[in-house]
């Protein structure tokens, strides 16, 4: 699935990365714990999160995680935008909750990882 | 075999900038042509300790090397130490405050996310004192040249 499918499926808006929407993404991981995220093991993946500060960013950044979508309408300040952009990490926002926006992914054959062992 | 040594000091007071040398580092890596995993293992290994480092112990020093078959990073800071590491080395266990659950860490799952990417990991902690951590992780299948 490109990050544009995911765009649209979550009617969401971009606040960085427009010319990187056609990247592929393999997987899924929602949570506000990044050290949950942090647990996840999945090669091209895109986190959901509520949490809005720049660790969401850096674990994205960690974990080679190429796409963020925030949920329930929240927004990072344009800082937080400006790491993304110079990590190369596409941001969107979403109004949906976390729920709502994993299941539609899921129901659009978007699957989840595993944990580390 | 030459070995690069990288060294950060840790401010302990803005969250916001903590992970800022495991990104540097990462990058530094990816540079040298590191196997990927190996990257991705030291990355989120350090990360977590940077994170630790800042929300228990005020900050404090982190130093790497690095050579063609073996990443070490020591995490060293005059915190508090930690009281039980068995209890620690828990997932699930954490002394965290709701204050920082609330900026995403404290859910018990730091040094154990540790330990799951490290090949070898040592603590030496001291209540009151403080503690360092020695990650060890071995790079396989290196083409790069340092």
């Amino acid at each position: 699935m490109t990050v544009e499918t995911i765009k649209t499926i979550l009617n969401a808006d971009v606040l960085c990365g427009e010319d990187r929407l056609d990247r592929e993404v393999h997987a899924a991981c929602g949570s506000d714990m990044m050290s949950d995220v942090l647990a996840f093991v999945k090669e091209q993946a895109v986190l959901l999160t509520g949490l809005v500060n720049p660790q969401a960013v850096r674990t994205a950044e960690m974990m080679d995680i190429s796409c963020i979508v925030f949920v329930r309408g929240k927004r990072p300040d344009g800082d937080i935008v400006a790491l993304a952009e110079r990590r190369k990490i596409v941001l969107l926002c979403t109004k949906l909750e976390m729920f709502s926006a994993c299941g539609l992914l899921y129901s659009n054959g978007l699957k989840g990882g595993h944990l580390k062992k | 075999m030459s070995i690069l040594k990288l060294h950060y000091d840790i401010d302990g007071s803005d969250f916001t900038r903590a992970g800022e040398a495991s990104g540097k580092v990462k990058r530094v890596l990816k540079k040298l042509g590191l196997d990927a995993e190996a990257i991705r293992n030291v990355s989120i290994a350090m990360y977590e300790g940077e994170i630790n480092m800042v929300i228990h112990a005020g900050g404090g020093e982190i130093d790497v090397e690095i050579s063609s078959e073996l990443v070490t990073i020591v995490l060293t800071d005059h915190g508090p130490g930690i009281e039980d590491v068995s209890l620690a080395m828990k997932e699930g266990y954490s002394t965290a405050t709701d204050n920082i659950r609330s900026l995403g860490f404290g859910a018990g799952m730091g040094l154990p996310n540790i330990k799951k990417y490290a090949n070898e990991v040592a603590i030496d902690t001291k209540v009151g004192v403080g503690t360092t951590i020695t990650i060890k992780i071995y790079v396989p299948d290196c083409s790069a040249e340092l």
